[in-house]
């Protein structure tokens, strides 16, 4: 299902969402358009209110757009019902909040586990992929803990393994480093990395450009819009710093 | 003042003082050009600050080694004592945005963008740098340019909202 082939993984044209209230009246997202080829790293930007993670719900199935087409895997699916969405997120999205969302009764990998089995595997197959999976996000050791015993970083950890337990074609990760310290998020970015680099399709959506800025392209959203949506560009040569030291003497 | 502070440590020629910045600061830091180091050499020494001599060498030219004068040492001591000047307060790129709209040139959201995604590439490089770096002073060197450049993005959203 993951691939890096440079099709269509997902596609959104003239999405919009508003939110009509007591009164108020919220153009939370305005006539956005974007793509996300197979295999590619997309973060999406902007400061708190400007429509990033409406959109991103929207693209998950969470949020029903106001109006607009969503294509995923060259299929229509913003008319689905919320079974036909949950269906389709157990196969084929994998979801990362903020707060992990992880089950707070269960083991750390009966979380995943269970995401496994929910996307069709068996029993066997929902193991051998906990294993998988656990080992290589260094957590094998805390399997059986709780997730409440884990540091924040620990639990996101989890979140992503269970995001990724049905190997989806696309992981949608919703400010997946809002709550964590710098060693954390240095270790859920290498995470993403790596995944990205087997060629699992990101959207990320993050305030946070230092994380945005590890993707292969950035979506800038201000007020609803996209105001701008371009590759990083990466200079050849590690940048020096001109002014930090000047010979004054 | 970099150049006497090391010298505090101990007489140096020119070359030695080169390598030295470059092993303290590391990659980050531009690799200083030697002439300019001699030139500011030269200008300590008739400020008072430093004193040279030649030294002889058999199998190579003589070299020219430096050392402190007590007032340079002096200098170092109330350099390193002050506290110091915050990074700026002038910015060309604001200068850009604040004339452009008097000269009727631009889109100042252009302006933004373009400048936005300058700064994305830098952070982008930067990290990847920091990464690759252990020891302590060129890797803080290279955390507090990333920290600038997060205000510098912060700001720019704010130019964004103020001023679109």
């Amino acid at each position: 299902m993951i691939g890096s082939d440079g099709t269509v993984l997902l596609r959104a044209r003239s999405l919009n969402k508003i939110f009509a209230g007591e009164g108020v009246v919220v153009h939370a997202v305005r006539e956005v358009d974007l793509s996300l080829a197979n295999g590619e790293f997309v973060a999406v930007t902007g400061p708190s209110g400007s429509g990033k993670s409406t959109l991103l719900h929207m693209l998950g199935g969470l949020e029903k757009p106001t109006s607009g087409e969503i294509w995923l895997e060259g299929k229509r699916v913003d008319g689905l019902s919320q079974a036909r969405w949950a269906m389709l997120r157990r196969r084929h999205i994998g979801f990362v909040f903020q707060f992990f969302n992880l089950v707070s009764n269960m083991t750390v990998a009966d979380n995943v586990e269970l995401a496994a089995l929910m996307g069709g595997a068996s029993r066997k197959q929902a193991t051998a992929r906990r294993r998988e999976l656990l080992g290589e996000l260094g957590l094998a050791a805390k399997a059986d803990a709780a997730p409440a015993r884990l540091s924040g970083g620990e639990q996101q950890r989890v979140a992503l393994a269970r995001a990724m337990a049905n190997r989806p074609a696309l992981l949608l990760a919703d400010e997946p480093t809002g709550n964590l310290d710098s060693a954390a998020t240095t270790a859920v970015l290498g995470l993403l990395a790596r995944a990205h680099a087997d060629g699992q399709g990101i959207l990320l959506v993050t305030h946070d450009l230092r994380v945005a800025c590890t993707a292969d392209r950035v979506i800038s959203l201000f007020d609803g819009m996209v105001v701008d949506d371009a590759p990083m560009t990466i200079p050849h040569r590690p940048m020096l710093l001109p002014d930090v030291l000047k010979l004054r003497g | 003042m970099p150049l006497l502070a090391l010298l505090a440590k101990e007489p140096a020629h020119g070359y030695e003082l080169k390598s030295q910045l470059e092993q303290v600061f590391g990659e980050a830091y531009p690799a200083p050009n030697i002439g300019q180091i001699y030139v500011t050499l030269q200008r300590l020494e008739r400020d008072g600050l430093v004193r040279s001599q030649d030294v002889v060498q058999t199998t190579r030219p003589n070299k020219r080694v430096y050392e402190l004068t007590d007032a340079g040492r002096e200098a170092v001591v109330e350099w390193v004592d002050k506290t110091s000047e915050g990074p700026r307060v002038r910015d060309e790129f604001f200068m850009k945005l604040a004339l452009s709209q008097l000269a009727r040139t631009s889109d100042r959201l252009g302006l933004i963008i373009r400048q936005r995604r300058h700064y994305l590439a830098q952070l982008r490089s930067l990290s990847e740098l920091a990464a690759t770096v252990d020891r302590p002073v060129p890797r803080l060197l290279i955390e507090g340019a990333i920290l600038h450049l997060q205000a510098d993005l912060d700001w720019l959203q704010r130019c964004q909202e103020e001023l679109l």
